[in-house]
């Protein structure tokens, strides 16, 4: 049994140490928010915070982040309110919307430690995120906005 | 219910498309079956008791839905099919959410595709603007004659606004959940007038998006989110190469993996079923397979062009002729010859594919970012030999799909069934490609060679033009092979073939080549590469004539009126002409596709010997612009997708086998490298038209121009490499 911490509850999870976090909340805890696109750290759609700071939860083994706090874009509002969640939606960045769950997580994370990015740092800290819509230019303008409410 | 006009094989669809394509019909029913892919999120309501048509239900709380034709993918369908139908409705926006249609060519067919439903070719808005306004204009009438007969007066003083119909006269106002069931009991009107463009409140309006919050928060459901009670996940053991079969595996490892379950041989190779994806692909990756290799492909990307340069010597069938051009050309002072290269690409939606099945004794449905329902259900009767109105197809979001989802041989549908055949049905099955196997596993955009000579006369006008164009068939094997005549593949050729310039002798000609990689239509179809070779090679004329290549677009396109729109809109807008930065310099691109028409001129420098896409103006003409913030969106999205692929994007075989299986090695755009986008929308007053596919065509050539102008070398392969 594996000990989680996760968007403020404790879970027990008795899965294999080396299974990959991201599978563990999508299969084992039901948190689908949380996607799969690559597998290798080389897309960004399973990205969710330990302790505050993004990390890609396909590559993390799940025996590394037990006792961590975790948190899924389940978790990063109780209701979408989440100043990255209300530019997303009021610069409509989404189109098919399978990225933007890693995208928010990982702007939340940039925002944590700048919280005034400019175009540069976001797309120094967004880059490995990848948009096959190309929603890019709306996601720099939802940071900016967020930013500006002070998330 | 009118019965259904199927067509008997795949070959037909098209035929018969020609016919019933013509009129618009309302499917009329009082049944309705949608089903709702966001429960999550939508707040409880009660199921509504008003459903005039196939399209719209209204329930006594004052929701209503629209049932959704069209899968939401990206492209914003299920907000632009329920503005259509609201807007006629004078719904409150608030109070309006969107179901996806199940499969029911009867109701639910694509009218610019005939008795065919699926998405596709940026036609939902161009082929629904009618129909859904239709529907929704319907709705209205009954609600408002429901008031009346309430409020015993004349219908034709009430009005309607927000979901409410108000009677002027006495100042009574209801809202439309509280008249939805009257309404339900009285008859359905026929010939209901539509609305005056100009009274329009949400055509042509900010009209957000419905699936922004849900997709927000993570709350929206794609396939990959799906699960039924005591699912199996499947994860396969594809064919190294093309043609490849299993000739025998050891599954004792695979077996060994806790929470695997199963292993079976399925005619596309070895599917390892587990609880869950992890054990799953545990169990793939374990597996010891020996391939019967003896059919595979076994050629190289290289030796492919090879065999293109070579017949793109010989005479290929014309597709388009206009005076002689060989005559023409021999004759010419000035010509100019250029060959063009384009490598296979693949999709790469976020989403890899995906899909669920129930199998039962007579019975099968499916859970699928669902796109293309009518040959989905033909191909899957065939495997299951249930009839196609057996298969039920439930839509759910898709995670992207750039043309991928409509697989014209429901390729994964298909991989799916088998699996659960294998089992014989035990329990439901979802399968899940990794990404390994989703960018392996072929369904490309073609790879294509097009070959040019051009001349231009003294006045530095277009003499002739003669051209090549080399690579698969999409359409060949497809349901829509009926579009191929004398030949011709029109989605081979199309923008060039049809090319707008004012030339006098004009000969385009096509090889369709015969390989076993299988191809599909990738985001914008024949365009990605016909708009590529014609733009650069109009700027390479443009130099040898010694013309401004705008001038020179300008003084080709006067019988154009609506591309040179967009392209006067675009050069002024970007400052054509105007002082750029040392080291910056401008291309343009201008090309008609799906019936719109967008021009982008790109500001584009070189930093660290590789091309730096600064901004990117874009000018389209749409008809009506229904939803002009999801235009934008669309716009940038589309420029997006092809500055990705122009820069990047290139699936290479070698000895057959595909050398690029994940993001590493295709490589998508990045935000660091996304120029900003500004969209001009040209105002117009035409019938919609597509929005999903036409902001790609001109960016890579738009780029490549600038390339070129920056270098004075030509840009002739992508992706582009400097």
């Amino acid at each position: 049994m594996i000990d989680l911490k996760i968007n403020g509850t404790s879970r027990q999870v008795d899965v294999a140490p080396d299974m990959p976090l991201l599978w563990v909340i999508r299969d084992e805890l039901g948190l689908t928010g949380t996607k799969y696109g690559c597998g290798m750290a080389l897309c960004g759609a399973c990205t969710v915070h330990l302790d505050g700071v993004a990390i890609r939860s396909c590559v993390t083994p799940v025996s590394a982040v037990a006792g961590k706090k975790i948190t899924t874009i389940e978790g990063l509002s109780a209701d979408g309110s989440h100043p990255l969640q209300k530019a997303w939606v009021e610069h409509q960045v989404p189109q098919c919307g399978y990225c933007q769950s890693g995208q928010i997580m990982q702007a939340a994370s940039l925002l944590a430690t700048t919280p005034k990015p400019n175009d540069a740092d976001i797309d120094t800290a967004m880059a490995g995120n990848v948009c096959r819509c190309g929603t890019y230019p709306r996601i720099r303008a939802a940071i900016h906005a967020a930013a500006g409410q002070g998330a | 219910m009118a019965t259904p006009v199927m067509p008997v094989t795949r070959r037909d669809f098209v035929k018969a498309g020609a016919v019933a394509g013509a009129g618009l019909s309302l499917g009329f029913t009082l049944t309705g079956c949608g089903r709702r892919v966001e429960e999550a999120v939508t707040d409880a309501s009660t199921p509504p008791v008003f459903l005039p048509n196939a399209f719209v239900r209204i329930g006594e709380d004052g929701h209503v839905t629209i049932v959704a034709k069209h899968i939401e993918m990206g492209q914003g369908s299920y907000t632009g099919l329920a503005t259509l139908a609201a807007e006629e409705l004078d719904a409150d926006w608030t109070l309006v959410r969107v179901e996806g249609a199940p499969a029911d060519a009867s109701k639910y067919n694509n009218l610019a595709f005939g008795p065919m439903q699926g998405t596709g070719g940026s036609s939902a808005m161009a082929n629904s603007y009618m129909q859904m306004r239709t529907a929704g204009a319907t709705a209205r009438a009954m609600l408002v004659a429901a008031a009346a007969a309430e409020w015993k007066v004349d219908a034709a003083g009430l009005t309607t606004a927000n979901g409410v119909v108000t009677d002027p006269a006495s100042g009574k106002r209801a809202n439309y959940g509280a008249l939805a069931a009257k309404a339900a009991t009285l008859p359905v009107p026929e010939n209901v007038p539509l609305k005056d463009p100009a009274t329009f409140k949400l055509i042509g309006k900010v009209a957000p998006r419905i699936d922004m919050k849900a997709k927000s928060t993570g709350k929206a459901v794609f396939t990959q989110d799906f699960s039924l009670p005591e699912m199996l996940t499947a994860v396969v053991a594809h064919p190294p190469r093309f043609g490849a079969k299993v000739k025998r595996f050891d599954a004792t490892a695979a077996k060994a993996i806790p929470g695997v379950q199963d292993v079976v041989q399925i005619p596309n190779g070895v599917a390892v079923l587990a609880k869950g994806f992890y054990a799953a692909k545990q169990g793939r990756d374990a597996l010891t397979i020996e391939w019967d290799e003896s059919e595979s492909y076994t050629k190289s990307s290289d030796d492919i062009m090879a065999d293109y340069r070579a017949l793109a010597e010989k005479p290929g069938a014309v597709a388009k002729r206009v005076g002689n051009a060989e005559r023409a050309l021999a004759g010419a002072k000035t010509a100019v010859r250029a060959t063009y290269q384009f490598p296979f690409l693949a999709h790469a939606s976020m989403e890899p594919l995906n899909c669920v099945v129930k199998l039962g004794t007579d019975s099968c449905e499916i859970w699928n970012g669902e796109q293309f329902q009518t040959p989905d259900q033909f191909a899957l009767a065939q495997v299951t030999g249930l009839k196609p109105e057996q298969i039920k197809l439930n839509m759910l979001y898709a995670g992207g799909s750039f043309g991928r989802r409509a697989n014209p041989h429901a390729d994964y549908l298909v991989e799916a069934v088998t699996i659960a055949q294998a089992i014989k049905g035990r329990v439901p099955v979802k399968l899940v490609w990794t990404r390994e196997d989703d960018m392996q596993a072929g369904y490309y955009r073609p790879m294509y060679l097009h070959s040019i000579r051009g001349a231009v006369d003294a006045s530095g006008m277009l003499a002739a033009w003669h051209h090549r164009v080399v690579g698969q068939s999409i359409m060949a094997g497809s349901p829509m092979a009926g579009m191929i005549q004398n030949g011709i593949d029109p989605t081979s050729v199309e923008g060039a073939s049809d090319m707008p310039y004012t030339v006098p002798h004009l000969q385009v000609e096509l090889h369709s080549t015969v390989l076993p990689i299988p191809i599909q239509w990738w985001r914008s179809v024949g365009h990605t590469h016909t708009a590529f070779a014609v733009q650069c090679f109009l700027d390479e004329l443009a130099a040898a004539a010694g013309k401004d290549p705008i001038d020179f677009r300008r003084a080709l396109l006067t019988n154009s009126p609506r591309l040179l729109g967009v392209l006067n809109v675009a050069a002024e807008k970007a400052g054509w002409g105007t002082p750029l930065p040392e080291g910056h310099a401008r291309g343009v691109a201008v090309h008609e596709s799906f019936n719109s028409f967008v021009a982008e001129v790109a500001e584009v420098s070189i930093v660290g010997g590789k091309p730096k896409v600064h901004r990117v103006v874009c000018a389209v003409d749409c008809g009506v612009a229904i939803n002009p913030d999801n235009i934008k969106a669309q716009m940038e999205g589309g420029i997006a997708y092809g500055l990705g692929a122009a820069l990047h994007g290139a699936i290479t075989l070698k000895g057959g086998k595909v050398q690029q299986s994940n993001f590493d090695k295709y490589q998508p755009l990045r935000i660091d490298e996304m120029p900003v986008v500004e969209v001009y929308i040209v105002p117009s007053t035409e019938m919609p038209t597509g929005v999903g596919e036409p902001g790609t065509p001109p960016i890579a050539p738009a780029v490549a121009n600038a390339l070129f102008k920056l270098t004075g070398k030509p840009v002739r392969a992508l992706p582009i490499v400097l």
